[in-house]
């Protein structure tokens, strides 16, 4: 092929609107990456945007000391755009994930990618010049230059970001920018002395971006991996609540709108603790509710007495339930609890529940959520235990979880009081739960509760001495006033908020 | 255009274009929900009118008859009962007895159509206190200084919050961006308040009561109903904006009236006369349910069953020798009934009396024609979710918006105990009241339900944008004669006054006797007018409307 046919000067035009359209998408990539990892779009575009032109400026200028070589230079410039603006989205996803300095990156990025992008376009005009008159040149370059620029600015957020996603589209044009390159290097190779050194950088850059586009997936998942922390096993969104659970090396863990509901490395000190206080002080139980703690988890504890007879679980979320009914990962945590014969359990509201239900029980588990909010609140209000109290068997015994008494101390004997107003005698209690530090709860009974002299086998926590510590209170964690959570106050949720936002701030 | 400015355009562009699209997504407008106006008073209205109605078809006697299924009407009708007293019926226009404290429901919630609340009754409501006592919402004895109330029924936290400058704020009173002084006022203002709830009359009795009947007489209090509530405000040097929009929300919201348009003495009333207090919990607290008072009609309506005649228009009453005729039409079978009665309570709004009342004396229909009412409108709109909280305090029973010309919503699943809630219904009110009363009241009538729907939407839509998306249901009750308007020189006026004698035969016992309208009114006029009943019939009671010895 002659130099100078109109093959050839097509073929260059061609690439020009190739070469524009890279050019664009990596701003676009990194604009919309910065926008998805920091947030803030309109800053993050208009900066990244601005930074590009100044770059690009840099690049127009510093054409004019390429003299020599022309066309080599280009074909360099044009690996080194695909290469670098190819592997720019996946490599900045992984610094942000494992390296932090994210934004010098990204700018750094944005600066050498749009220097080399201003370089390409003198260098072709100049490659051109010989064959055009300079007023046709500039309107021709310029033209193609636009259309390539207008072409992905509608594909992008329509097709390519969508569907794509920016790990991909970036590779996949950081390959275009290496086929142009790989294009020249043919076109000129009767002009081109050291041909085979060049066509060697081709080849590599090539193979690198196609092996870049094979694991971009799995690049994709290493850096939200490190972002996560531990892998997700399993998320759930309910129409109550959104389940996680995550695994760590051996420990597995439950989190239930993010906050942490357990930890499979100390959960059976937190389960013990809730449950064999109480249930040890009903001997001869038979009937038992559990409210809350669709875990099964504490369904475990008590199926360790023959005594019981049946086991209800109020839970609102039948998701939950059922995913610890039945998924092999969380059916070894509670030892296959809920599929117990004795286990029944009753997906409502447990407020509702206890209203509409006449039944009594000989031990009342109440494992609910902190009240973080008015709605929970109410399940720890004084017409809450009321009702309770009206489902206990004479002799029965119920437990309440009733948050830290370290960090949330006046919460903690808030709702101990509540529970007091409604008719009980109270015994709190508090066990150390290295997931979730200090842990309180209260022993609500009639009578007052006769400790237990002797606990089931295969305890590793709850002994006669361990209760015994438990019923210590130090002078951190002692009483203090506090008034009765009621429904028109629901004072507990404002003692929960400032002591937890306490904590937080420390 | 170089390449530079070719891509600041583009990528300017791109940004503005993908704001764009962003609004679009998200201020795209939904279609107006489906709906209806509920009720069937105003053509009843119009029939009333025209007294386009049959001769009756057959006679009934029945001793008492008490006209109207209000509060008014079944207060009496519980009064006569616990007498030992049977021999009565209630005729009420409507399908449901309940008046303006009628409910709905749906399968999500009951809701209310209008009253919604019951503060805790003073000392001198000892009929409310009866009535609370006899449904077990008031427990033990029901004098007590500080009975002890249903907790469940109880006003559950958080009460009330505020939409004022973008974000929501605890309580009525706006807590971010007032000034200092504005709250040195709010503050006198609360002062001044407290001294009036203090003040007694000469006659020992309290300055401002509920009911209004056993307050004190004493020229220089009454003196306040010549003047409007905005005056007041002025008179005492009290011109914070705030504040002035808090007395004129209180006003509009209790009585229907602008504050400029409401008495003084019934102003100041709002804020001295609830005085009660009640075991474990503020004296501001008050009793509802998710129907709102409809729980209370509810519970009326279980006792009084049997003597209940609903989808019954009293067209007619006449006094004769020996017994009072009452007319009503069946609109069922379009027919009317006679009914011949010793007495008859009418318990029915006053300004339809003078229609329905052939010999009533020229001075009462006179006295009558001074009674202004206030319309109102209420929506009731079913939430598939609740919508999106943003800034500031969270989702409370009532919440009001700082810059609306309507009253705010309530939300009726705040009072029920399941935690866990997916859908709700809001009860939104709006008083009109900056029109005439009459204009105001053909404004409502004559505005469609779209029109009505549109300006609810856009009204609640400011502090909740993604509400319109959420609403499966908009309905609408118009109330033309919502409420008696307490309005300067009316209240302590002499037409009202003319109207507390009490007639021999035809006893009136509405809530626009007492010049404004609320529960405990409601429920006094009815039982006072129940023991009249009694004590012409010559049937022993003990009274409940007597606490001075007089009444
Ligand atoms: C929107 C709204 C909100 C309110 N909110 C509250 C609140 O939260 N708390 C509060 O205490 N008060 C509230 N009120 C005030 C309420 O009016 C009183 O509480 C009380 O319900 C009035 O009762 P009533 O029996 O005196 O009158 P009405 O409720 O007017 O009862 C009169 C009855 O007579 C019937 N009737 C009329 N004409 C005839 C006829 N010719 N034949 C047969 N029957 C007839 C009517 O249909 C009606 O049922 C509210 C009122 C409205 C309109």
């Amino acid at each position: 092929m002659e130099w100078g046919a109109p093959s050839v000067t097509h073929a260059l035009l061609f690439s020009v609107f190739v070469i524009a359209s890279c050019g664009l998408t990596y701003e676009l990539v990194a604009g919309a990456l910065a926008s998805y990892l920091l947030g803030d779009s309109v800053t993050q575009f208009s900066t990244i945007i601005g930074t590009y032109l100044f770059a690009m400026g840099i690049g127009s200028w510093l054409s004019r000391y390429v003299v020599r070589g022309l066309i080599a230079r280009f074909i360099q410039i044009e690996l080194a755009v695909g290469i670098l603006g190819g592997f720019s989205a996946p490599a900045l996803f992984l610094i942000f994930a494992w390296a932090g300095a994210f934004r010098l990156a990204l700018y750094l990025v944005v600066l050498i990618v749009g220097v080399l992008v201003g370089l390409e376009i003198p260098l072709v005009m100049r490659i051109l010049k010989q064959q055009f008159a300079f007023k046709d040149l500039v309107s021709q370059v310029l033209t193609l230059d636009y259309l390539g620029a207008l072409a992905v600015s509608l594909l992008f957020p329509i097709l390519l970001a969508p569907h794509l996603g920016l790990s991909r589209t970036s590779l996949l044009f950081g390959l275009l920018n290496v086929l142009v390159a790989a294009w020249a290097l043919w076109l000129f190779r009767d002009q081109l002395p050291g041909q085979r050194w060049l066509r060697g950088q081709c080849i590599a850059a090539l193979l690198a971006l196609c092996a870049g586009l094979v694991a971009a997936d799995w690049l994709t998942t290493l850096a939200e991996d490190r972002l996560y922390a531990d892998e997700i096993l399993l998320t759930r969104t309910t129409p109550y609540q959104r389940i996680v659970v995550t695994r760590w090396k051996d420990d597995i863990r439950l989190f239930l709108n993010n906050n942490l509901q357990f930890s499979s490395r100390d959960e059976y000190r937190y389960h013990e603790a809730l449950v064999h206080p109480g249930l040890s002080a009903v001997p001869g139980a038979r009937r038992v509710l559990v409210l809350g703690g669709g875990d099964g988890l504490a369904v475990r504890e008590i199926l360790r007495y023959p005594t019981v007879e049946r086991i209800t679980l109020v839970d609102l979320d039948a998701e939950m339930t059922r995913l610890f009914a039945h998924h092999p990962l969380l059916t070894v945590l509670n030892d296959n609890a809920l599929s117990s014969p004795k286990a029944h359990v009753v997906n409502a509201d447990a407020f509702r529940w206890l209203e509409q239900n006449t039944e009594t029980f000989d031990f009342i588990v109440v494992d609910f959520p902190d009240p973080t909010n008015y709605s929970l609140g109410k399940l720890y209000s004084n017409v809450f235990y009321r009702l309770v109290e009206k489902h206990l068997a004479v002799n029965g015994v119920a437990v309440v979880q009733t948050t830290s008494p370290l960090y949330a101390r006046q919460s903690f004997w808030c709702i101990a009081r509540t529970i007091a107003s409604a008719g009980f005698n109270v015994t709190p209690y508090h066990a150390y739960v290295p997931a979730f530090g200090e842990w309180g709860f209260t022993l609500a009974s009639r009578q007052p509760w006769p400790a237990p002299d002797h606990y089931p086998e295969g305890l590793r926590f709850v002994t006669p001495a361990t209760v015994a510590a438990m019923l210590q209170f130090p002078p951190d964690m002692g009483p203090i006033d506090a008034e009765i959570n009621r429904l028109n106050t629901q004072i507990l949720v404002r003692y929960y908020e400032r002591e937890w936002h306490q904590v937080v701030q420390q | 255009m170089n390449r530079r400015q070719f891509l600041l355009t583009l990528g300017a562009a791109a940004t503005a274009g993908g704001a764009y699209a962003w609004q679009q997504d998200h201020g795209k407008t939904p279609p107006l929900p489906p709906g209806d106006i509920l009720g069937a008073s105003n053509t009843v209205g119009h029939r009333l009118r025209r007294m386009q109605f049959p001769e009756p078809s057959a006679t009934e006697k029945t001793p008492v008859i008490i006209v109207g299924g209000g509060i008014a009407g079944l207060s009496a009708g519980w009064k006569l009962q616990r007498a030992g007293f049977h021999d009565f019926v209630i005729l009420e226009l409507e399908s449901e007895v309940g008046g303006n404290a009628r409910s709905g429901q749906n399968a999500i919630t009951a809701y209310p159509w209008g009253a919604h609340y019951l503060p805790f009754p003073t000392q001198e409501s000892r009929a409310v206190r009866e009535l609370l006592a006899d449904f077990g919402v008031l427990q033990g004895d029901p004098y007590a200084v500080e009975p002890v109330y249903d907790p469940r029924y109880i006003n559950f936290a958080p009460q009330e919050r505020l939409y004022a400058n973008g974000l929501w704020h605890d309580g009525l009173w706006p807590q971010v961006g007032v000034r200092q002084r504005d709250l040195e006022q709010y503050r006198r203002f609360q002062e001044l308040m407290g001294e009036f709830q203090r003040q007694r009359g000469a006659d020992g009795r309290k300055a401002f009561a509920i009911p209004i009947d056993f307050s004190a007489r004493d020229p220089d209090l009454l003196a306040l109903d010549r003047l409007s509530m905005r005056d007041f405000l002025l008179q005492h040097g009290l011109d914070s904006e705030p504040l002035h929009w808090y007395v004129n929300y209180a006003c509009r919201d209790d009585y229907g009236c602008r504050y400029d348009q409401t008495s003084a003495w019934m102003g100041v009333h709002y804020f001295a006369s609830r005085d009660a207090q009640a075991r474990d919990a503020a004296s501001d607290d008050v009793l509802t349910w998710p129907e709102g008072n409809g729980w209370l009609v509810k519970r009326l309506r279980e006792r009084l069953e049997p003597h209940l005649c609903p989808n019954a228009i009293a067209w007619r009453l006449s006094e004769l020798d020996r017994a009072i005729l009452v007319d009503t039409w069946h609109a069922r079978e379009n027919r009317s009934i006679r009914r011949l009665a010793r007495l008859v309570i009418w318990a029915a709004p006053l300004f339809q009396a003078p229609r329905v009342f052939r010999e009533l004396a020229a001075a009462r229909t006179t006295a009558i024609a001074e009674f202004q009412y206030a319309p109102w409108l209420v929506a009731n709109l079913s939430l598939r979710g609740f919508p999106q909280e943003r800034r500031g305090a969270p989702l409370s029973w009532d919440n009001v918006l700082y810059d609306s010309d309507a009253l705010g919503y309530v939300v009726a699943t705040h009072q029920q105990l399941a935690v866990h809630q997916e859908q709700t219904v809001f009860t939104w009110y709006h008083a009109l009241c900056d029109a005439p009363p009459d204009q105001a009241r053909r404004q409502l009538l004559e505005t469609p339900w779209r029109v009505w729907a549109e300006k609810i939407l856009r009204d609640l839509s400011r502090p909740h944008p993604d509400l319109r998306a959420l609403v499966t249901r908009l309905d609408l009750v118009r109330w033309g004669h919502a409420m008696v308007r307490p309005r300067p020189g009316f209240v302590w006026g002499e037409a009202r006054q003319l109207l507390l004698q009490p007639q021999e035969r035809v006893l009136f016992a509405h809530a626009d006797l007492s010049g404004y309208s609320i529960f405990e009114e409601a429920n006094y006029r009815g039982v006072l007018a129940a023991e009249r009943a009694l004590t012409a019939l010559g049937i022993p009671f003990g009274s409940s409307c007597q606490v001075f010895g007089a009444g």
